[in-house]
């Protein structure tokens, strides 16, 4: 009987001889059909998958050592791509589409042993907060299949949550893997903007995009990471900052004592749950009773934080999503006799995306337009910079910020596809880290009365990931 | 028609496509000419997941036609998008340098009837190709190269400070003298590396104002932007005059019949969002990387045209033409390592060499002649033992493609002239002594007639005696008797 608390222990376990990597898989390939109504999966790479496993326990008997991901089953959001497979982006106009290359991302965990078990479910490219904008269908919260995961790796999150891989990897433009981490009750990390190469991570916003790690413990975010992460010929906007061994730092106490910082304005939100916000309280006290240092700090800026989030990842949004036009690849529409290029590029497309993708091209090119382009653009670049400068200032006297995750616990199926700016205001505290390029953690703690997990975030300055996983790993294990 | 009450004021925009390995954000080829969509990886087709790589030999040769050009450096390098959309252009935007453009300001100096004109730039910026769509391959159908997307161009951008077709002619000439001259580019128009769009206003003379201008593309040729231009001003001039106003207005050049056409009207203009490229990184270019390339780079021409002057004491002409091209150029310094009869080295390069590299219709670089045959040719001109014209038809030919030994070719071909005093006075004698009469006419006062004596030595000489020689020695020998 195949059972799974962390990769070190399983490890063990395939050292013991007393599981193998085959019996992973097929655990997983059996819990997968057991919850094919969660939709968390595009498609499984069932054959693949075990002859992979058959192979690693070959290799194992035969006395090589492990390497770090040896046999570690991960499953991938259908925006990373990997080489000769299908992918998506949950979008009808990638329809039909293979891709002729691994993500950096992806190829250093192949390199490192992993198991690719299959495709996960998203928001159509990315944008999205409960999974509901896929065209492959809603992904259903296995803790209450009424309820959305969250979004956008919605797919990523739930395959984690209801035991269908180990760990899996999503992306988090605005809080695309925090957020459905703290609906579905498991760890949500994004890292640093720049840590892990985005070489193969088919674009939303770039300069807002990273690839996230969901897993069930902080260690194996650790171990993930630090395969991952650091410096790639294919990215120019990745970082050469050495990647330390975060999976062998996760015990270091960074400072002494450790302060925390917490923004004052985060509670006068008019959608904070007012449980979420009583078990927030609450936890700051048992943590200054503990001997941390939490503080509120003064942080007017929080209600301009989502216009500027939607406007910027909008705009770019309106670029990267250019290039499906139906001309070299993916979905083209059927045409008419006298149907003209134009007529080619709108019904593409038109019939191609789905509404809030839509929007959001609407969106962002009505503000980089001219006669438009200072008032909203330019605008929030200024304030983009504005956050990045407050946030410097908080970073000097305090070593992390503590927040909710969201202001609410995972919404209805359904229930707010009418209102979209009600929608993207619950990216309120997750959108902060993206703006200012700073790593973020949700942390699985609470149980809220309905039933439904939520969380906290933990979030650290640039390239303090190790600080900041060694933090998690002490408030998980005190919990 | 009154033409000089107008003052047509002309702006180019220059794109020269760099012949760097690989392209400007790519690791794909970059050749003209190959089959179809060859050098197209995923990249270059704008696959989900790919990132822009930025190519440093393509910075390297931008800067170097700044230095060429006079031009400021910039420091702080950004690349932008230009939002638009068409089906040769992959990701549905171009990658080019909007606000921050690598080369500013600068000139380039032409020549007009014999005055220098600087033509000042206003910028030099780099950006990346598009790919071609082609109309007319297959019937109801476009098809699509994407081979040429991505190839680095650097887009070179005058002043409005031109003024006639004949300065735009030279200007496009210079440019593309340049462009060869460092090797950043073939500048060979009818394959496209080089392509130019004209912005064309007139003006009332004496007016400072600058008038609606039109923009002239598909020019393939430095002749049609030259036809395109005056083509232009002609119809303009003819608008105003007759009451009409002129539009603004996107036109191309019909080269069936030398005219330019409407294509696009000013309200139809694109709205192309540009933004900061978020994939790229700015880049920065510090003071002694500029260095260094001004180092590598081979003297330029405008300034070798002086040298050749001054230092060589050649015509403003002679030089003006060696400058015409590096390779030229070069050839004729290195021939002066080995003789310093530099007005003949020049005299031998501009005639015979020339005219030889024009008939095979080579490049001057593919000449098989070593600079040190050539001065050794020249010493035996200096020498006095072979003329200019036997030099260049007849031991030329007989040594340019094998670079023999010049002094002993020519004696193997019996070309070295007679010297010999007795053997001239010989020859001279049997000249006087058959023609009497026109001896008598020159002892009359018809000098003129020397001439026909020399050439009558030659001819029984069979070429070989030395004409100076030959005339001192029938001077002296008529003016005694």
């Amino acid at each position: 009987m195949f059972t799974f608390s962390t990769i070190a222990q399983y490890h063990n376990d395939l050292l013991n001889g007393t599981t193998t990597c085959v019996d992973a898989v097929r655990y997983y390939l059996q819990n997968i059909g057991k919850h094919a109504s969660l939709n968390a999966f595009i498609e499984v790479f069932e054959e693949e998958a075990l002859q992979r496993a058959s192979s690693l326990d070959a290799e194992r008997k035969s006395g090589k050592t492990l390497s770090p991901l040896h046999g570690v089953v991960v499953a991938i959001k259908d925006v990373i791509c990997y080489e000769n497979h299908a992918i998506t982006a949950g979008s009808r106009i990638l329809n039909s589409f293979t891709s002729l290359f691994s993500a950096t991302a992806v190829q250093r965990l192949l390199d490192a042993g992993a198991i690719i078990i299959g495709r996960n479910n998203c928001d159509e490219f990315a944008m999205g907060s409960t999974n509901e904008n896929s065209a492959y269908g809603p992904v259903r919260n296995a803790a209450d299949v009424s309820k959305v995961p969250g979004g956008s790796s919605g797919g990523s999150a739930v395959a984690v949550q209801a035991n269908m891989c180990m760990v899996s990897l999503g992306s988090d433009t605005g809080g695309s893997v925090r957020q459905p981490a703290d609906w579905c009750g498991i760890v949500g990390f994004k890292p640093t903007y720049g840590r892990i190469s985005r070489h193969g991570l088919i674009a939303y916003a770039s300069s807002f995009d990273q690839i996230g790690i969901f897993s069930h413990n902080v260690s194996d975010t650790a171990l993930v990471l630090e395969i991952i992460a650091g410096a790639d010929n294919f990215d120019s906007t990745v970082s050469s900052t050495p990647v330390p061994a975060y999976s062998q730092l996760l015990h270091h106490t960074p400072y002494k004592p450790i302060k925390i910082a917490y923004f004052k304005e985060v509670f006068e939100h008019d959608g904070l749950d007012v449980e979420i916000k009583k078990a927030f309280h609450e936890y700051v006290g048992q943590l200054r009773q503990k001997g941390y240092i939490v503080e509120a700090v003064q942080f007017p800026l929080l209600q301009y934080i989502v216009p500027t989030y939607y406007v910027l990842t909008t705009a770019e949004a309106s670029s990267n999503l250019s290039r499906y036009d139906g001309v070299k690849y993916g979905f083209r529409a059927a045409l008419n006799e006298n149907d003209d290029l134009t007529a080619l590029y709108k019904k593409s497309r038109t019939q191609g995306f789905g509404k809030e993708v839509k929007r959001r091209i609407l969106l962002g090119s009505f503000v980089l337009s001219a006669g438009y382009y200072d008032a909203y653009f330019s605008k929030a670049q200024q304030v983009r910079r504005l956050l990045v400068e407050q946030n410097d200032a908080i970073f000097e006297q305090y070593q992390f910020i503590l927040s909710p995750t969201v202001p609410t616990t995972a919404f209805n199926l359904g229930e707010k596809r009418t209102n979209p700016v009600e929608m993207y205001l619950a990216d309120i505290y997750t959108v902060y880290a993206n703006l200012v390029g700073i790593p973020g953690i949700s942390l699985p703690l609470f149980k809220h009365s309905n039933g439904l997990p939520f969380g906290m975030q933990l979030m650290a300055p640039q390239f303090k990931e190790a600080d900041l996983l060694a933090l998690s790993q002490q408030l998980l294990n005190a919990k | 028609m009154d033409y000089s009450k107008y003052e047509p004021v002309i702006g180019l925009e220059v794109h020269v496509q760099l012949q760097t390995k690989s392209k400007l954000f790519s690791s794909d080829a970059n050749q003209f000419g190959r089959k179809p969509n060859t050098q197209v990886n995923a990249i270059t087709l704008a696959h989900p997941g790919t990132l822009p790589k930025m190519n440093k030999k393509a910075v390297e040769y931008a800067v170097k036609m700044g230095i060429a050009c006079n031009c400021r450096i910039e420091s702080l390098n950004c690349f932008a998008r230009k939002n638009y959309f068409y089906p040769d252009l992959p990701k549905g935007y171009q990658i080019s340098q909007h606000t921050t453009p690598i080369c500013v300001g600068g000139y380039i100096t032409i020549s007009v009837n014999g005055n220098e004109k600087q033509i000042h730039l206003n910028r030099i910026h780099l950006e990346e190709d598009a790919g071609k769509s082609i109309h007319d391959a297959v019937d109801g159908f476009t098809c699509l190269d994407y081979n040429r997307a991505g190839t680095p161009l650097i887009e070179i951008v005058t002043e409005p400070c031109i003024h006639s077709a004949e300065e735009a002619f030279q200007y496009l000439t210079e440019i593309r003298k340049l462009v060869r001259w460092i090797e950043i580019s073939d500048g060979n128009m009818e394959e496209g590396s080089l392509r130019c769009d004209a912005n064309i206003s007139i003006r009332p003379t004496g007016s400072s104002e600058l008038g609606t201008k039109v923009e002239v593309k598909n020019l393939n040729s430095i002749r049609n932007v030259k036809k395109a231009i005056e083509y232009e001003i002609e119809r303009m001039i003819n608008l105003v005059e007759s009451g009409q106003i002129i539009t603004q207005q996107t036109r191309s050049f019909d080269a069936t019949n030398d005219t330019t056409f409407a294509i696009r009207e000013k309200e139809e203009a694109n709205d192309y969002r540009y933004f900061p490229d978020p994939d790229l990184v700015p880049f920065f270019i510090n003071q002694s990387y500029i260095d260094d390339i001004k180092k590598s780079m081979p003297a330029l021409p405008h300034a070798l045209k002086s040298t050749f002057q001054t230092h060589y004491g050649l015509s403003a002409y002679d030089a003006h033409q060696l400058c015409e091209d590096k390779h030229t150029a070069f050839y004729f310094i290195a021939t002066t390592n080995y003789s310093h009869n530099y007005k003949a080295i020049a005299n031998f390069i501009l005639g015979p060499l020339k005219q030889h590299v024009n008939e095979l219709g080579i490049d001057f670089e593919k000449i098989s002649l070593l600079p040190q045959t050539l001065a050794g040719i020249i010493a035996l001109i200096d020498d006095g033992k072979i003329n200019f014209s036997t030099a260049a038809n007849k031991l030329l030919p007989a040594i340019i493609n094998n670079n023999d030994n010049p002094a002993i070719t020519a004696e193997k071909l019996n070309l070295i002239q007679v010297s010999n005093e007795d053997a001239i006075s010989t020859w001279v004698q049997q000249v006087i002594n058959a023609m009497p009469d026109k001896v008598n006419e020159y002892k009359k006062g018809k000098k003129g007639l020397i001439g026909l004596f020399v050439g009558e030595v030659k001819k029984i000489s069979k070429g070989k005696a030395d004409p100076k020689l030959t005339t001192s020695t029938l001077e002296k020998i008529l003016n005694e008797q």
